[in-house]
């Protein structure tokens, strides 16, 4: 059954429900599909296909036992490589972090094992998370399914491609400043930044810990809905964890799908808009906008006049954050161990300080220092202060404007994919990507990306942000799988079956 | 606000117990004054009258229970470890040859 890797995680748990199927031939055909197509991709940098079919066999016990673990018990999954996992190797796509094997899962993890979801592998990633291409990787790029001499975005880039080139049904991301929205936004598929606090960060490697939060990568609104319900919830071994029930994100998929919008009303944001993003983006943003208006949505434009500095804002926030967590790597108990060269019997401190440099790569050690010096006494109140008062204004936006709306709208990222090697070495021109996104996280707002069509320019997909208050991530969904529900019906089908017929073969 | 000379690069660098070689600071030292140029702007931004924020969460003090969990074994805690000794971390000396 070859086609087991075209359909959706809803499906393949109801085949698995109908017994018209098993875990082990879902996670074999998965499996086999990485084999012919990841040498082109590079999604994954570890397969655990024993672990992964171990799993499955347990999961086709439980079903013929009739005890399902979950409703997505037996449906494979990838992580991204920043997620602990014991017995499989972590790398945060760092050199200092090779072949580093946790003895401990986060909980995430555990909570999709728990659930029967067998681990399919490890996802590519920008290193530590810093980037948006995947670039920034130390074990090299994952390429965009739609166009092999393109990025995936990033940080989650691998997530995102493993997803879109049917790899993996569902895939976990993270997000800092748009790291699962943006790779959903430039390869076609939905990615979901929970609101902060709704799903734990216990054994999430902690890039800007007031920022990050996993979420689900997935190629519809659905899928995604199912697996937030799994990994979200309150944590005690997470102390910003929010200890509330998730609302009920399947049931909200469920009603949206049906398009209609009566008395929802959606806030176009002015500023995430217009000068600088691409044509083709703005073109399918603005038909979106107008299929939620025919489906009854109530549609204004709203005015967030500081979000203009939430990218300076969050460029001192991060760094500072950032090189303060990653002061932890010190060669001492775990990770990459260098000895300078020629020095005879060296300090703790000089293997620490060569070992840094080994194991860090160059965008690693910008953020790293622009964070020390954003720290720095004579800098604080001049950088980081002010950051964290921009922070109170976006924040103090999002409250204005959700006083007017039940949810905002903006594309999600300001272009298409754009070529491998274009920006990497021009860091202000990369973060740019982030623009759109990145007010979500200062405000620890959730955000939902999903695909709005393909730019007429270059024939690449293009992405729709939805934004809705804090906890109430099943408005995402409601409107998400609304619009998906009339794209869908326009296009005459799913986006992603247009994307070229990947070759198998390696590169 | 003063431009990030290459000197003071190094210095950050130095802080941040990271070896530079005089290449990469090449590279480097240019690239952060851009990135710190495209940031500056923020230092115009918001009134002496704005609280700062550094969560968007307002919790305070999350407490738990103090009950006996099962933790790491001492073998998995070293099992990631450069070096081993004695079922101990091993690190390189940390004080002076003389000391």
């Amino acid at each position: 059954m070859s086609d087991l890797t075209r359909r959706t995680a809803a499906e393949l748990a109801d085949a698995l429900a109908a017994g018209d199927t098993t875990s082990a031939e879902i996670t074999e055909a998965h499996l086999a599909r990485i084999e012919d197509v990841d040498g082109s991709v590079h999604a994954f940098l570890h397969v655990d296909a024993e672990g992964a079919l171990a799993a499955a066999r347990a999961a086709d016990e439980r079903r013929a036992a009739g005890r399902p673990a979950s409703a997505l018990d037996g449906v494979p999954i990838a992580v991204k490589d920043i997620l602990t996992t014991v017995g499989l190797p972590t790398t945060c796509g760092s050199k200092i972090l090779e072949g580093w094997v946790p003895p401990y899962d986060a909980t995430v993890v555990a909570r999709l094992k728990d659930a029967g979801l067998p681990i399919l592998g490890k996802t590519n990633m920008d290193e530590f998370a810093m980037g948006s291409s995947t670039e920034h990787s130390a074990y090299g790029p994952t390429r965009n399914p739609w166009d092999l001499d393109r990025i995936p975005g990033g940080s989650g880039g691998g997530s995102a491609a493993a997803v879109a080139a049917f790899e993996a049904p569902l895939a976990i991301g993270t997000d800092t400043g748009g790291s699962i929205r943006q790779p959903g936004a430039v390869t076609g598929t939905v990615g979901v930044k929970p609101t902060f606090g709704g799903v734990s960060r216990y054994g999430l490697v902690a890039l800007a810990n007031s920022l990050d939060q996993a979420g689900p990568v997935t190629r519809t609104i659905l899928d995604s809905a199912l697996l937030h319900e799994v990994i979200g919830g309150h944590d005690p071994r997470d102390s910003t964890s929010i200890d509330q029930p998730l609302p009920a994100l399947v049931d909200a998929a469920r009603q949206g799908s049906s398009g209609d919008m009566s008395g929802v009303r959606i806030g176009v944001v002015k500023e995430l808009g217009g000068e600088g993003y691409q044509a083709g983006v703005r073109a399918r943003f603005d038909e979106s906008v107008q299929l939620l208006v025919d489906a009854g949505a109530t549609v204004v434009e709203v005015s967030c006049p500081s979000f203009v500095h939430a990218l300076a804002a969050y460029y001192l926030i991060l760094p500072s954050e950032a090189s303060s967590n990653l002061a932890k790597f010190d060669a001492m108990r775990y990770g990459l161990r260098v000895l300078p060269d020629g020095v005879e019997n060296p300090s703790a401190e000089e293997v620490m300080r060569a070992s840094r440099d080994a194991g860090f790569g160059d965008e690693v050690k910008r953020r790293i220092i622009l964070g020390t010096y954003a720290l720095s006494s004579g800098y604080y109140d001049a950088y980081y202060g002010q950051a964290q008062k921009v922070r109170t204004l976006i924040s103090r936006d999002f409250e204005a404007a959700f006083g007017q709306v039940d949810v905002l709208v903006s594309p999600t990222a300001p272009t298409t994919a754009f070529r491998l090697g274009e920006k990497v070495d021009d860091p202000v021109s990369m973060y740019l990507n982030d623009i759109a996104t990145i007010p979500a996280n200062l405000a620890g707002v959730p955000g939902l990306s999903l695909p709005s069509g393909l730019a007429d320019e270059d024939g690449l997909p293009a992405g729709f942000q939805i934004l809705a208050p804090a906890m109430a991530d099943d408005r995402l969904y409601r409107v998400g799988a609304a619009l998906e529900t009339l794209l869908t019906k326009k296009w005459g089908g799913a986006l992603l079956e247009n994307a070229p017929e990947l070759q198998g073969s390696a590169r | 606000m003063p431009d990030i000379t290459r000197e003071e690069v190094a210095h950050l660098a130095d802080l941040a117990r990271i070896d530079l070689s005089d290449a990469e600071l090449d590279h480097l030292a240019p690239q952060l004054a851009v990135i710190l140029d495209s940031i500056k702007s923020i230092s115009e931004v918001a009134a002496d009258d704005v609280p700062p924020t550094s969560h968007a969460l307002p919790l305070t003090n999350v407490f738990r229970e103090d009950e006996v969990r099962p933790g790491l074994t001492a073998e998995e805690a070293l099992s990631g470890a450069p070096e081993v000794e004695q079922q101990r971390f091993s690190v390189p000396r940390i004080l002076g040859e003389e000391a």
